[in-house]
């Protein structure tokens, strides 16, 4: 009798446990757009962050189950043993059969995540060419790489960021005709790309140690004095990225904020020769400030200072 | 004294030979293991509450978005004594405090092995401390408790704060490493009759491993802090890449310090879950061997790890690799621990008193911390979540979890046999659930802050998306913390004269601690007894019942004596 009447129950307590379960999975699996950046890294930037973030989702996924198994037992054992009357403690001393097994087991799940790191990793870190719609890089001899890091055709935009107490310096590279590299032309704290087209970073300092992060583009990587350290992303979504400083470089830290704009291959075109043309009028300037100097107007005299 | 541990027969101890002095020329004077434990225990929670109220002014200051309630400097210069003061002047110490206190009753030693040196272990703490704290009256350090270079140079930092930290690291670290080569000779070689390696308590075992890790991984942090003092103020290029120096040569020392550090800070309040669990289950602990064993691997594996700090930085591939999977490694003997733990309350009879409720507590949030290294150690995934708050919320579930969740645990454990005075119950649980829920509270939606791109060690932030609102929950966890572990102080206070007498055995535990007197005689032991399984009081238990049921049948004999030493 009574067991009849409990069977159903306990049916439905199962099957309204395994909707609870399955909501919860698919929701994170179809909602991780509005999930970034709360439980989920953001993305959508590029790839290498997207694959990221798939990275992450499945050993989030690997967590969860983990941890409701460790918390759940632990919970259970505070309930179901605790002190009350007429309760022994049953003196085990250990179960060398379920101690090795949780060992292996444990092992198991680390052998797991390393190979799913090891599958991932390539798309995370190898540049890929850039893609259809990219800048012209073919006719620009002058945008091979040079570095460590190049996509399988050796061809991408490579910018070099540039560390400073407390702000980002950008120098496209390759852009400039003159072989010493003096010429190319930089920005400071805001970086214009072309979309589609794969973008290298030659990450330096100047100074002490800071660190290069635009969430939704990927990961961060240390600019060391020193040091040239390496990123890559192909952006496919015109639009602003922001980001800022990661690694502690004083008291301005908080304020070293970077952004990256994405712009279609022509309007890039045209922001760059903009761009040129104002440090070309900028270096005019500034070498008749010079003459103005050799001429024996010193830098303290009142009418330097209001021309220069 | 010292040789008496090794004598199995009864001795005749002569008390007071020479007068000890009284007030407080007695505990500036002292050697005796005790005091000196009190002294460290005391001394390092006054440091607690300095490093927390720093803690919750960085919190304070989070609260709001561009908040301009602290400068940039002075910020700064909180985190950077915060993080210094829990990891230097709190956790370490407090822990040196209790493995002073009970490693030789535990072991049944009447003292250190060296007495002497471990009281200039204590004023040589004490000394470091105070030289870090005398900076705050010209320019505290705040170039991070990891200290990074160049920014500590005298390029960047001109003023004396990193030198402070600088001698706060070696008088700490010589204080450290005398302790610690003190630890493992007492282990060693001043053990009861009878207490073999298998039968050392688990605490012991954990304050063993801290004793070696702090043994090789001092002198690295020793030379490191050397090397930054020589480029400070002597001219040398150790840091300098622009003179044959490299900057990334400090990370790598001093994360072969940092890392080893973090089990440091941990083990021993693993000992303590270890201990706890099993008294306040009713049962044996689960696997003791394997709680053992895997202390010392998560000791060794921990030596091998130290480059998961430095996933970003320009390292060869290889290298980082190999940091994965060591880092990987780790967490089978630390599921071990926790599964073991877990299979300790199994089938007990578990008394909800304070200290099992921490010891449990503690379990259940370093879980979450564990399970979060799991993704730092995937170096993809760190990429994104390295120096952000995520990693602030990942150490603070380990530490605040493991490590302070331990050493309160080891508070209301010890208390009793420390002053004869059982703590408040009442006040121990609501400090617990208090601390439980502010931790959780204040440390679980860090995640999300790194998550949404904060990274850490930031004054203020912008107000976009839900930054703001994360950073409130998490401040207003911090207060609840905060109060939480104020009302353990306040009941520490208020027991030493209000508290019930505990008598020598409150708990019915199962280490040689438990068999003195509460506080314990300066000798600790006029007997010292055999030791015959891993559990001695356990044992005594049964003797002292088996002699008083045969001796109410010959003679009327009370209190009863007992042979232990038979």
């Amino acid at each position: 009798m009574s067991r009849s009447a409990l069977t159903p129950l306990r049916h439905r307590r199962r099957a309204t446990l395994l909707a609870l379960g399955l909501s919860t999975a698919l929701g994170l699996v179809l909602a991780p757009s509005a999930l970034a950046g709360s439980i989920l890294p953001q993305s959508g930037g590029s790839a290498a962050a997207n694959h990221i973030s798939n990275l992450y989702s499945i050993t989030l996924y690997i967590a969860i189950v983990i941890f409701i198994g460790v918390e759940g037992t632990l919970l259970y054992c505070l309930y179901r043993f605790r002190a009350r009357r007429g309760r022994e403690a049953k003196q085990l001393h250990g179960n060398t059969r379920l101690e090795i097994g949780w060992t292996l087991a444990a092992a198991a799940i680390v052998v797991a995540l390393a190979t799913m790191t090891f599958i991932d990793l390539s798309s995370i870190r190898d540049p890929t060419n850039s893609g259809p719609g990219g800048l012209d890089l073919n006719n620009g001899v002058q945008y091979e790489t040079t570095g460590a890091l190049k996509p399988p055709d050796g061809r991408a935009l490579t910018i070099q960021v540039n560390g400073i107490q407390y702000l980002w310096r950008y120098t496209y590279l390759g852009v400039s005709p003159n072989p010493d590299g003096l010429g190319d032309p930089y920005t400071y704290y805001q970086m214009v790309v072309p979309t589609n087209t794969t973008v290298i970073l030659h990450v330096v300092s100047q100074d002490v140690i800071h660190e290069w992060w635009i969430p939704a583009l990927g990961g961060k990587v240390q600019a060391v004095p020193g040091y040239t350290n390496y990123t890559w992303f192909k952006i496919t979504k015109p639009g602003s990225y922001k980001g800022q400083c990661s690694f502690l470089c004083g008291r301005g830290h908080a304020r070293m904020i970077a952004e990256v704009t994405a712009l279609p291959p022509a309007q890039y075109q045209q922001w760059l020769s903009r761009l040129q043309a104002n440090l070309a009028k900028a270096d005019t300037q500034d070498a008749t400030c010079r003459q103005e100097l050799a001429k024996g107007q010193g830098p303290a005299s009142v009418e330097f200072t209001k021309d220069c | 004294m010292a040789t008496a541990a090794l004598t199995p027969t009864p001795q005749i101890v002569a008390h007071r030979v020479t007068p000890a002095p009284h007030g407080i020329m007695g505990w500036v004077t002292t050697t005796d293991h005790k005091r000196i434990g009190i002294l460290y225990l005391v001394t390092s929670f006054a440091f607690f509450i300095l490093g927390g109220t720093e803690a919750l002014l960085i919190r304070l200051q989070l609260g709001e978005a561009n908040n301009t309630l602290i400068t940039p400097e002075v910020y700064n210069q909180l985190f950077t004594m915060h993080g210094t003061t829990m990891v230097f002047l709190f956790i370490v110490p407090v822990l040196a405090g209790f493995g002073n206190y009970f490693l030789p009753l535990m072991i049944g030693a009447r003292d250190m092995a060296f007495p002497r040196l471990n009281a200039l272990s204590y004023w040589l703490f004490l000394f470091g401390g105070l030289v870090l704290y005398g900076s705050i009256f010209w320019s505290p350090p705040e170039a991070g408790w990891i200290t990074t270079v160049p920014l500590a140079t005298s390029t960047y930092l001109p003023s004396g704060g990193v030198d402070a930290w600088i001698y706060l690291v070696h008088l700490t670290g010589i204080a450290s490493l005398l302790g610690a080569i003190n630890f493992y000779v007492t282990i060693a070689n001043m053990r009861a009759p009878g207490m073999t390696w298998s039968r050392l308590p688990l605490f012991v075992w954990s304050i063993l491993a801290y004793s070696l890790l702090l043994i090789i991984a001092i002198p690295v942090v020793a030379g490191a802090v050397t090397m930054l003092l020589l480029d400070r103020h002597f001219g040398t290029h150790f840091f300098d890449s622009a003179e044959g120096g490299s900057a990334l040569l400090w990370q790598n020392l001093f994360w072969f310090f940092g890392h080893p550090e973090v089990y440091i800070l941990i083990l021993p309040s693993f000992g303590i879950f270890s201990e706890v669990l099993p008294v306040f289950a009713r049962k044996p602990i689960f696997g003791y061997k394997a709680i053992a064993a895997s202390t010392i691997m998560i000791s060794f594996l921990g030596l091998l790890v130290w480059v998961h700090h430095m996933f970003t930085t320009p390292t060869p591939l290889v290298v980082i690799v190999f940091a994965m999977i060591s880092s990987f490694l780790i967490s089978v003997p630390t599921g071990i621990k926790i599964f073991n733990w877990i299979g300790t309350l199994w089938e007990g009879a578990i008394e909800f008193k304070t200290p099992l409720m921490f010891a449990v507590g503690g379990i259940a949030l370093f879980t979450i911390g564990g399970i979060s290294g799991v993704f730092l150690a995937i170096f993809p995934v760190d990429w994104q979540l390295s120096d952000t708050y995520f990693v602030v919320a990942h150490i603070h579930f380990v530490l605040v979890g493991g490590s302070v969740f331990g050493i309160f645990a080891g508070v209301y454990y010890w208390y009793p046999k420390m002053t004869g005075r059982m703590l408040s119950e009442a006040l121990g649980k609501w400090s617990f659930w208090l601390m439980f829920w502010g931790t959780l509270i204040t440390f679980m939606i860090q995640h999300s802050l790194g998550l949404d791109g904060m990274p850490r060690r930031v004054y203020e932030y912008a107000n976009v998306g839900n930054l703001q609102l994360y950073n409130q929950i998490s401040t207003f966890g911090s207060w609840i913390l905060g109060l939480g572990a104020l009302l353990t102080l306040i009941n520490v206070w208020r027991s030493l004269k209000k508290g019930a007498v505990a008598g020598p055995d409150p708990w019915r535990a199962n280490t040689l601690e438990w068999f003195t007197t509460s506080p314990p005689p300066v000798n600790n032991f006029d007997e010292i007894p055999r030791v015959r399984s891993l559990e001695p009081m356990k044992d005594i238990r049964r003797e002292v019942e088996r002699q008083s049921k045969e001796g109410a049948g010959a003679r009327k004999r009370t209190p009863v004596e007992v042979k232990v030493n038979a």
